[in-house]
């Protein structure tokens, strides 16, 4: 158990629960123990270096690969014992949103409107939905293998979202987008969010930021942390510090000046050309009165020594330092990612 | 049943939307009617049946009918779409039959396009068109079996070449194992009962029996059974890959 949410109190709206899931590849260990749970309304993000068992994770919960220990459901539905049930409940895009290339989108959607039991002017709405919603109008007779990568997931996510499934697990649903394409499936998963369960991975931090309620860091097959992205955020050592640029001569009294503020438990300085930068830590990390007080008194420190002030904020902290602290497999030697 | 016809619609449209289709019944036309005419004699023979265009079938399929079958699954595991296959809600048995189906019906449509032989044959004499006819069934229970063997072993590789060499020489021992390259092999330290078993598995010694106008129950039983254990092979090779 890694998490906290395995006993959960809400736990009976949790519309995937996943219970000590491991995966092992021979003698490897992708995915080691993990456990949590997304609601109804949550945007889970998935967040880890490549081989940490993001992938591994999503599908087992698909159907794709079966656990070697632990177990997974859907909607109540466990993924190995009652998979065809679990996998009516759930839209999937896998990595690199595979597709029948030989195939057009529409003969593509239509395949899996059948598969999803979706018949007549239920499957006509259906596919002509996820058509708009993903914007692929303009390419529905043409096959998928000439289509270029940002289309080519666009299929695949219209595909996975064809029959409206309360659970979307989606991999990287934004990769090979370009920031245009990323806006809208951004927007298009913000759209959906409200009534579903919805698990994506990224590599992308801002994504974390701008689409998920809750992001889960794993690392070598572990959840090595578990929050709101503002939690996360906050254990950045850069949390509530305070970041000042000034231009021209920087002399070593003005570091000093900026030591000898009260509240203030180091200093960093970045000289970058005709500036410089200096990160001021303040010593309550967590008080966001000290954050304003810090930035007010160096204002007021700036002002009196004649300071060409360029640039002068709060930090939120930084979501990549925090990864970076966190996570450290994305090593050669992590195997197994695409084992199957 | 529903996700058996999508899976089996797919799929043969599949072969359709490809050059595949058409390059590959050409070829098959093409062969069989040089192998039958050419290599086969027919006309020097004198006979009007279709017994040497039938005799050369089971040679031509051991290497057509792995090209059908070859990218079957290895196709899928290649390019990643048996991720969305597997996790769709389609039970295991629809994909492995939906399918193994698209690729036989696929092979039939190939085979009912040799009809012009049947024409040819009608119209060069009296041939027994009851003989005629046994000799088709038994060719696409031949070519299911083929397919059978092959399905199974494109689902062990996500290569393509691998999927049809490995299925060329399996079907190969299938089809041989009646003949003395194969029992010579056993005869020497093999009981009779044995020696006979591997004579049994011969695809030749069924389709030949076929051929000759009897359609004897256990020759059927023999390529339904054939085919029945490839394709649960099959089904679980796939699930054995699930578990890694």
């Amino acid at each position: 158990m890694q998490t906290a949410n395995g006993n959960n109190p809400a736990a009976g709206d949790a519309m995937i629960a996943i219970e000590g899931l491991t995966k092992h590849f021979g003698p490897f260990t992708a995915v080691d123990g993990i456990s949590f749970s997304v609601s109804r309304g949550e945007v889970l993000g998935f967040l880890g270096p490549n081989g940490a068992g993001k992938s591994t994770t999503m599908k087992m919960i698909t159907g794709f690969l079966s656990p070697s220990a632990g177990r997974a459901s859907v909607c109540g539905h466990d993924v190995v014992a009652d998979q065809l049930a679990a996998q009516r409940m759930l839209g999937y895009l896998p990595e690199g949103a595979p597709a029948y290339g030989d195939m057009t989108p529409l003969a593509f959607l239509k395949f899996i409107a059948r598969v999803r039991a979706l018949k007549g002017a239920a499957a006509d709405k259906a596919i002509a939905d996820a058509v708009a919603a993903t914007e692929l109008q303009g390419v529905l007779e043409q096959p998928i293998d000439t289509l270029s990568k940002g289309f080519r997931r666009r299929v695949g996510l219209a595909q996975a979202i064809l029959h409206n499934p309360p659970v979307l697990i989606m991999d990287e649903p934004t990769d090979g987008l370009d920031p245009n394409q990323k806006h809208e499936v951004r927007k298009l998963i913000a759209r959906m969010a409200a009534d579903k369960a919805i698990i994506i991975s990224t590599h992308i931090l801002e994504e974390v930021d701008a689409i998920c309620t809750r992001a889960l860091i794993i690392d070598r097959g572990r959840v090595v942390a578990d929050g709101t992205p503002a939690e996360l955020i906050a254990r950045s050592r850069y949390h509530n510090a305070v970041s000042l640029t000034v231009g021209g001569q920087v002399t070593i009294a003005a570091a000093e000046a900026l030591k000898a503020l009260p509240g203030i438990s180091s200093i960093e300085i970045n000289p970058r050309g005709t500036e410089t930068t200096f990160t001021l830590f303040p010593v309550q990390q967590n008080a966001i009165s000290a954050e304003v007080k810090l930035i007010d008194a160096v204002a007021d420190l700036a002002r009196e020594k004649d300071w060409t002030v360029r640039a002068l904020y709060g930090e939120p902290g930084r979501l990549d330092e925090v990864f970076r602290k966190l996570t450290r497999s994305d090593t050669a030697d992590a195997p197994g990612k695409n084992a199957a | 049943m529903r996700e058996l016809l999508a899976v089996f619609r797919r799929e043969l449209g599949g072969y359709f939307a490809t050059p595949l289709a058409f390059i590959f019944i050409v070829i098959f036309l093409f062969t069989m009617g040089a192998f039958t005419f050419y290599m086969g004699g027919y006309f020097e023979s004198g006979q009007a049946d279709l017994q040497i265009f039938f005799n050369f079938h089971p040679w031509l399929y051991l290497f057509l009918i792995p090209a059908i079958s070859m990218r079957l699954w290895a196709e899928e595991r290649r390019t990643g779409s048996i991720e969305l296959l597997l996790s769709l809600p389609i039970p295991l048995w629809a994909a492995v039959l939906g399918k193994f189906l698209a690729a036989w019906v696929f092979s039939g449509i190939a085979l009912a396009l040799t009809f012009p032989m049947w024409i040819t044959v009608n119209y060069l004499g009296h041939p027994d068109n009851g003989v005629i006819f046994a000799g088709y069934i038994g060719s696409f229970f031949m070519a299911g079996g083929y397919l059978a063997i092959g399905s199974c072993l494109s689902a062990t590789t996500r290569n393509q070449v691998i999927a049809f060499v490995v299925s060329v020489v399996v079907c190969f021992l299938f089809t041989v194992s009646g003949l003395p390259l194969v029992t010579d092999f056993f005869a020497a330290w093999a009981p009779q009962q044995v020696l006979n078993t591997i004579a049994s598995f011969s695809f030749l010694t069924h389709f030949t029996a076929i051929t000759q106008g009897v359609i004897d129950i256990r020759d059927i039983i023999y390529f339904f059974s054939l085919i029945a254990s490839w394709l649960i092979a099959c089904g679980v090779v796939v699930d054995m890959k699930k578990a890694g």
